[in-house]
């Protein structure tokens, strides 16, 4: 059966790629939609949804919350690309060489991976935008240092079960070079797990930079969801729609992520799911 | 003969759609005796398991359901009961024992325990006579020291011990008929030996109806009065054992006895004294490292002090049981692991310590054929790449190991189509074909093959088999032959080595060890081959092409 339509099997991740994709669709019609810079006052401060042609009202400084969430939607998503990026090429990296040799070079990089554990990963990342300026390359780094562990220990379990296979063995056998048997014997063999574990990052990886955005840590520059939400926060009671419409956009795009990274684990580890 | 006990009327078992036939048991009947032993042969896929498990209420359903036909056991349609008579038949009526017994048995219960509540289960019995009817159940298996046996957990005990505590379980309720689904297959010879002598002697001391699912036919030779062959989810025939061994009528049962290898050993070819592969005292221990926080341990001995030597154009065979140390002395010929100790001469220079790259060289004259045709091939990479890849690694051009990948392909037997397919479009004897393969694009010298052909049924065995002898021969190759399986070593050695707990007892040319054994061990493994004194009547001269399409090499 191919890929596509094991993966349409699953209904919940087709919805989600269709929340996916409108989000995707707004982030890149973002500058036709709402051509304004975002951070500029355009209209009554507090107007209602609906009025003062504000379709999703105005914050405390005559903000366009729409605007905002387009806008911010495009943040969102780089961010989450690109800190997911980062942490699976470095985790499959560290990984895949504790796993493959094993011995004392896996026992420093899991050693390591386990002291970044420790450290919950929302307080270390704010610690890491603290120290360094706050901006996206700010962001981006101390997402992919919160998250690297998590994949390199996945990508050292399967390089460890894989290496002793007997596939492996023959190409020791024939005299295959260890960079060759990593990369062209064993990745492709464990791809499916990385892919889903990835994807499901990326969904981590919005939740922390809202977080970030919101306890004022975003970069000042760019305008993302958090940041609007914490901006609305005082004014919660009085002016509800502040808050709220990013609260959604970050819930509806985290969820469709999710949904989207089950209908993969589905299509892609096929025998797991009919156990 | 008395009235059958258990009786199966045109049992239709229905596969799910898609699948590769309508029906994994088709039009089945057959009837079983108290106090006899029905064997099902088949090989894998002929529906034999799943016939038991229908009997058993344990059908794999949805997917796999009950279609129609009756099965009558004591007046009633064991089709039809309700689930509560349904659990009170099994395990107390009719009982099972399966084929890993480490992983039938419930790992973190005390073999007491499990025995107990079999018993619970189907009677009302006092603490204390449950107790005793374990104790005496245990007895009755032969298992030693039974009261510590009852205290035992699962992984205290060997294989052997464990299948023995399954069949104490089985038999707690003394029931009428007893199922072992292939009970022996997962078990050392030796062990197997004793477990058959033991079904048998408890099925004639309780009148039981034994049905013996098993795919060798040595077994069936050792313990059937009647057997049942099995193919495509039908019965082709059925008969007494002797009619069915001796003179079979079925052309599929004659390709599958013509399949079985002889005990008889092959001629030995006239070889040249010049010897190729020497292994001189060598040695390689498990374990024994020292972890983080733990004490060092002493480790396993795997192979112990080990000396071969291999001529040019010989077959050395090097059998033993498990853990006897024989892959592990197979892998340190080609270099997959280390040795501790000693040398591996090829051509008089010593390479057992040799650098990865001044290693490189030899490489290619030692190559290797594995035991799983399922894990040796990446599921990932072509067919044609798994094979190009070794030229192409040792420096040949892109262009000249794909042409050389083509050809050996067809050296194998296999379409040249099959260059581009991936290995999971094919069974598990074409994925061994491509593992001899992919062997000898290097072109090498010797060919270490660990237990090339145990995991294959005995037709496909029998064409691989043909296949390494064609081979050796065309490319005047040197091969070391590792099997746990004596009629194979028969077949295809000039000489053997014995293996047992790491050291080689006993070596000498086939025939000659094979009559004169001197070890007490390599007698005892001789006299344990299931159906040694059974002799595979010469129905049909064994014909590939015929085997090869009445075993459908396409089922995999």
């Amino acid at each position: 059966m191919s890929f596509w339509r094991r993966f349409a099997r699953n209904r919940s991740a087709l919805l989600g790629l269709a929340i996916l994709a409108v989000v995707i669709l707004i982030a890149l019609g973002a500058s036709l939609l709402f051509p304004e810079d975002p951070f500029r006052l355009v209209g009554r401060p507090m107007s209602a949804p609906g009025s003062n042609d504000f379709l999703l009202g105005s914050d405390t400084l005559g903000r366009d919350v729409a605007a905002g969430i387009a806008h911010g939607a495009r943040v969102s998503l780089l961010i989450g690309l690109l800190a997911t990026t980062v942490a699976v090429a470095l985790g499959v990296v560290l990984g895949g060489i504790a796993g493959y040799f094993g011995g004392w070079i896996d026992d420093l990089v899991m050693r390591v991976t386990e002291m970044f554990q420790t450290i919950p990963s929302f307080l270390f990342a704010i610690l890491l935008v603290a120290i360094m300026k706050p901006s996206i390359q700010s962001i981006v780094i101390a997402i992919s240092v919160v998250s690297w562990p998590a994949v390199a220990r996945l990508v050292r379990g399967e390089f460890t079960a894989l290496r002793n296979r007997e596939f492996v063995q023959a190409c020791h056998i024939v005299g295959m070079g260890d960079l060759r048997i990593m990369l062209r014997e064993i990745l492709p063999n464990c791809l499916s797990p990385i892919i889903v574990t990835g994807s499901l990052m990326v969904a981590t990886a919005i939740l922390i930079e809202s977080g970030l955005s919101f306890l004022g840590l975003g970069d000042p520059n760019v305008i993302s969801w958090g940041f609007q939400i914490g901006a609305g926060r005082t004014v919660l009671r009085s002016a509800w729609w502040v808050c709220t419409f990013p609260g959604i956009a970050i819930l509806l795009t985290v969820l469709a992520i999710n949904l989207v990274g089950e209908g993969l684990n589905d299509a892609l580890n096929p025998r797991l799911r009919e156990r | 003969m008395s009235a059958p006990v258990l009786q199966i009327d045109d049992l239709h078992v229905r596969l799910p759609d898609g699948a590769e036939r309508d029906y994994a048991v088709e039009a089945v009947s057959y009837a079983l005796s108290p106090n006899e032993i029905l064997c099902v042969v088949g090989e894998s896929g002929s529906g034999k398991s799943l016939t038991a498990r229908a009997i058993m209420g344990l059908l794999p359903e949805p997917q796999v359901r009950y279609e129609k036909g009756a099965i009558r056991f004591g007046g009633e349609d064991l089709t039809r009961v309700t689930p509560a008579r349904m659990r009170a038949v099994r395990g107390g009526e009719i009982s099972m024992i399966f084929q890993e017994p480490m992983t039938a048995l419930n790992p973190v219960m005390r073999i007491g325990q499990q025995i107990d509540e079999v018993i619970r289960f189907h009677a009302k019995l006092a603490r204390g006579k449950r107790r005793a009817r374990a104790l005496e159940l245990v007895e009755d298996v032969q298992l030693p020291d039974p009261e510590r046996m009852l205290r035992a957990y699962p992984h205290e005990l060997s294989g052997g011990q464990r299948q023995r505590a399954m069949i104490a379980m089985a038999l707690a309720m003394e029931p009428k008929v007893l199922i072992a689904d292939e009970p022996t297959t997962a078990l050392d010879v030796t062990t197997q030996a004793q477990i058959l002598s033991l079904i048998a002697a408890l099925q004639q001391k309780h009148d039981t109806g034994v049905l013996f699912i098993t795919h060798d036919f040595g077994v069936v030779a050792d313990i059937a009065d009647r057997v049942a062959v099995m193919q495509h989810g039908r019965i082709v025939e059925i008969d007494t054992a002797d009619r069915v061994l001796n003179a079979p009528s079925h052309p599929y049962t004659r390709s599958l006895i013509a399949a079985v290898p002889g005990l008889v050993p092959r001629a030995a070819k006239p070889v040249a004294r010049d010897t190729l592969l020497e292994v001189r005292s060598v040695s390689k221990t498990y374990g024994g490292g020292r972890g983080l926080f733990g004490r060092g341990s002493e480790g396993v001995r795997a192979v112990d002090d080990a000396d071969l030597a291999l001529n040019a154009g010989e077959t050395l065979g090097i059998v033993g049981e498990s853990g006897s140390g024989k892959s592990t002395l197979a892998r340190c010929i080609v270099r997959l692991i280390d040795t501790d100790a000693g040398q591996i001469r090829y051509r008089g220079d010593d390479i057992a310590a040799l650098g990865r790259a001044r290693m490189r060289p030899y490489r290619a004259k030692l190559q290797m054929v594995f035991q799983d045709p399922f894990a040796s091939l990446n599921p990932r990479s072509r067919v044609g790449r798994i094979i190009a890849d070794g030229p192409i690694v040792l420096g040949e051009s892109r262009t000249v190991a794909e042409a050389r990948a083509r050809e050996m392909l067809e050296l194998v037997g296999l379409d040249a189509r099959a260059y581009d397919r991936y290995p999971h479009e094919f069974s598990g004897g074409q994925r061994q074909r491509v593992g001899v393969a992919r062997a000898l694009a290097l072109r090498p010298e010797v060919l270490v093959a660990d237990e090339p052909v145990s995991a294959l049924d005995v037709s496909v065995q029998a064409q691989v088999l043909e296949l390494l002898a064609r081979i050796r021969d065309e490319l005047a190759l040197s091969m070391v032959f590792i099997t746990h399986d004596l009629r194979v070593a028969a077949q295809v050695c000039d000489r053997v080595a014995v293996m047992r707990l790491g050291r080689i007892v006993e070596q000498g040319p086939t025939a000659a060890l094979f009559e004169r054994a001197e070890h007490p061990y390599t007698r005892e493994l001789l006299a344990a081959v299931p159906g040694r004194h059974w002799r595979a009547p010469l129905v049909a001269p064994f014909d590939d092409r015929g085997a090869r399409s009445a075993s459908g090499e396409s089922n995999g």
